[in-house]
């Protein structure tokens, strides 16, 4: 068996699983001090006891994050030895930064958070949600720099078929940068409000009326209805920025073969390589060139000027149709919500049947989106330096097919259980309502004991 | 040798990376020792035992993502090298790193019924990570080309330094209970020593005989002189601490912390011997670490970054230490 492809679709499936946890945590831990906020100006316990459930969700997804991480740590030097060796100059920087400054830092601030409410201050307890809250956006800062860096990178020189570093700011504030990352921490904004939205209609369908419900309710509708139209227009700005630098991507995106004017947009196509053509396809005319330039007879670029050099164009195509697909959706369904919540004051059952498999739409948006701009980059991991074929390991294939084959099925373990450990949360959570007694304080206002 | 910044260099990042792997041993060594210890204990011990490493176990698991770290990053030829070589071995310590740590969370939020499972899968995670870093060790000491002599002192290692993490384990368990649980653990101290002081012993035969360089830097004198201590200073500090277990828990809980500092400054000492002998090389015998270091200018950048962050890391490690201070109390969210 081929190393290079068992390698790939090894790392592929690691790096999938991993996102779905931080594209999580990243923006939960800011809709925890969201929640935290509100009680401490409010006294209104109903925001503690949502804070309560979802600092739960927050616990699992960051702890199933770091474990898959470490993993990915491990694999660059298992699986992708001459990634390092080629650009390490510049990766490791990155990397270890994102050690120093964030991990440590959320590391270990959780316990406090988790387990801290009664032992420190309201105000070092708020401070600790801040700090874990900063540390995954932190996170997310350096990954995202080193990632855009492998796709536009700038500021450095080979020497002797390595990369050196010549400008650091260039580096991290690469071309790519700013627009993967804002995409990228509205993605994780719009993962978590369907999450908390999705749970929080289960509730609903289960008869839990309680505050916390609706509070929670409230929050990942109306948040999700605010971040989704900011969303796509960060996304159309993102995919101009990769018109100017990655135009094969686009052009792979697009399923567009020739370059020129009056280019349609493919709604529906099978791209096939091997003919160089579209089959089956729908289009609308002059749309692609009216969407990446403003003009019908706007010159798009096609992938007949990138022979051999383009990425696979099947995947691309469809990974970014299903990511577009499902931002459409969650545009229509948070809309909704929004409009019955606030003009009616309630939720048609319905709806609150649509949300509940929509608490996952954020993760397939997330995964199709990734996948567009990783496969997208191919056959380059980093563009113009460094090819994937020339990174993979002398690991033999046997050794990475049995690697491969139980990670696969320990994902798939660990992923059930997740969502079957989620459910079961929301479910709980409807079935106390708001009626128990938070443990320890017989449902009087959360006062606690001051600090020792 | 002289003192520019490319050597200066890679010896403070050899440093760095040595200080976060002892860190990690210690660390992670006691909640992992926890873990193996699990097997041994009761359903409400088990409680008490999770309670003691909870706001814990992810920041020290962080120590070991900054050693690989480090090693990547400021030694980028040789972390292909040894992974690549003990590729496994890592994979198998991933597998327990992943079981157990999820296996943490997911026992405390699933139906009651499903917890027994949980606690099993945390079991089997802390057991497979240590013996996989176990076998590492043994087989990096020999030089990573092994054959099946070599894979069999691997399997000694790895079950050794498994004993030695449930004796740190043990001893975390003495500082942070009381009562019947406390005087479980000073038992299992008592054992898991025996297997750690015959670990400690193989790993330091073997380290110079397998390789006539490192023979050569223990047993010159007056190198030797030198030398001594460690290994004398290791075995006053094992034979002390195996008295101490006849003793322990003294009244009003006095010294329940030393077993737990006795064993780190048993681990340090270890630690410090396999250092000498394989300095200045980070794969034995063929690459140094001048040779394996990433370029200078990278490698500033990082100690830049290092010198302000490290000291404020470790500052608000003790915090969290702290504030969980005391014997463990079970773990609420709310």
């Amino acid at each position: 068996m081929d190393p290079l492809i068992l390698s790939r679709i090894q790392f592929g499936a690691n790096i999938s699983f991993h996102i779905l946890f931080p594209a999580i945590t990243i923006a939960l831990g800011w809709m925890l001090l969201f929640f935290k906020l509100r009680y401490n100006a409010t006294g209104d316990t109903a925001w503690m006891r949502a804070y309560f459930t979802w600092v739960k969700v927050f616990a699992l997804s960051f702890a199933m994050g770091v474990v898959s991480g470490v993993t990915m740590s491990f694999q660059f030097g298992t699986n992708w030895p001459g990634y390092m060796e080629t650009v390490g100059n510049i990766a490791g920087p990155l990397l270890a930064y994102e050690i120093l400054t964030a991990f440590f830092l959320e590391a270990a601030f959780l316990g406090i958070m988790l387990f801290g409410f009664r032992r420190v201050s309201n105000r070092i307890h708020t401070l600790a949600t801040v700090l874990v809250a900063s540390g995954t956006t932190l996170s997310a800062f350096w990954i995202i720099a080193l990632n855009s860096w492998m796709q536009t990178p700038v500021g450095f020189e080979m020497r002797n078929g390595v990369a050196h570093a010549t400008d650091w700011w260039a580096i991290v504030f690469n071309p790519s940068m700013p627009y993967r990352l804002v995409h990228m921490l509205l993605a994780s904004g719009l993962t978590v409000s369907f999450l908390i939205a999705g749970l929080s209609a289960l509730r609903y369908l289960y008869g839990d009326r309680s505050e916390s419900m609706w509070k929670a309710l409230r929050t990942g509708v109306f948040i999700a209805a605010i971040l989704i139209p900011i969303q796509i227009f960060a996304g159309d700005q993102h995919g101009l920025n990769t018109l100017e630098h990655q135009p094969q991507k686009i052009a792979a995106m697009e399923a567009n073969w020739n370059t020129g004017p009056n280019v349609p947009l493919v709604l529906f196509a099978l791209p096939d390589e091997a003919a160089r053509e579209n089959k089956y396809e729908i289009t609308i005319p002059d749309g692609a060139s009216l969407i990446l330039r403003h003009s019908a007879s706007g010159v798009v670029p096609g992938l007949n000027d990138y022979a051999a050099n383009h990425p696979p164009v099947f995947p691309v195509f469809w990974a970014f149709r299903i990511m577009v697909g499902t931002g459409v959706l969650m545009l229509v369904v948070s809309w909704s919500a929004a409009f019955f919540l606030k003009r009616r004051h309630s939720l048609p059952r319905p709806l609150a049947l649509v949300m509940v498999p929509m608490a996952l739409s954020g993760w397939l948006a997330t995964l199709a989106g990734w996948y567009t701009t990783e496969i997208g980059r191919q056959p380059w991991l980093v563009t113009g330096v460094l090819r994937t074929v020339d990174a993979v390991g002398p690991v033999a294939g046997s050794q990475v097919a049995l690697s491969l084959a139980v990670y696969l099925i320990l994902y798939a373990l660990l992923l059930i259980a997740y969502l079957g450990v989620l459910v079961y949360l929301a479910l709980k959570a409807a079935k106390d309502g708001d009626t128990s007694p938070l443990p320890g304080v017989l449902d009087a206002p959360l006062s606690q004991p001051a600090a020792k | 040798m002289t003192l520019d910044w490319p050597t200066l260099l890679p010896l403070i990042f050899a440093g760095l990376m040595g200080l976060a792997i002892l860190i990690y041993v210690v660390l992670d060594g006691f909640d992992l020792g926890i873990g193996i210890l699990f097997a041994a204990a009761e359903d409400a011990e088990q409680d008490t035992m999770i309670a003691a490493i909870g706001p814990f176990w992810d920041a020290n698991e962080t120590w070991l993502v900054l050693a690989v770290g480090l090693l990547l990053v400021a030694f980028p030829l040789a972390h292909g090298t040894i992974l690549t070589a003990l590729y496994i071995p890592v994979f198998l310590l991933l597998v327990g790193l992943i079981l157990r740590g999820v296996a943490f969370d997911f026992r405390a939020k699933v139906p009651a019924g499903r917890k027994h499972r949980w606690n099993r899968i945390f079991f089997l995670g802390s057991v497979i990570a240590s013996l996989a870093q176990g076998y590492m060790l043994g087989i990096y000491v020999l030089g990573l080309d092994v054959g099946l002599g070599g894979m069999a002192f691997g399997a000694l290692v790895a079950l050794c330094l498994a004993a030695a993490y449930a004796a740190m384990g043990a001893a975390w368990v003495i500082y942070k209970t009381e009562g019947e649980l406390q005087k479980k653990a000073v038992l299992w101290l008592r054992w898991a020593l025996v297997l750690t002081a015959l670990g400690m012993v193989a790993v330091s035969l073997a380290t110079p005989l397998a390789s006539p360089r490192i023979f050569d830097k223990w047993f010159v004198w007056p190198a030797m002189l030198y030398l001594s201590p460690l290994p004398v200073l290791s075995a006053v500090l094992f034979a002390w601490l195996w008295r101490q277990t006849f003793h322990l828990p003294k009244a009003d809980d006095r010294h329940a912390l030393t077993p737990f500092l006795t064993l780190a400054a048993i681990f340090t000492l270890g630690f410090a011997g396999l250092a000498w002998s394989f300095y200045p090389f980070v794969v034995p015998d063929r690459l140094t670490i001048w040779q394996a270091a990433s370029a200078p200018e990278s490698l500033a950048i990082i100690l830049a970054g290092t010198v302000v962050v490290l000291p404020i890391i470790i500052f608000y490690s003790f915090y969290a230490y702290r504030v969980f201070g005391g014997k463990a109390t079970d773990l609420t969210y709310d």
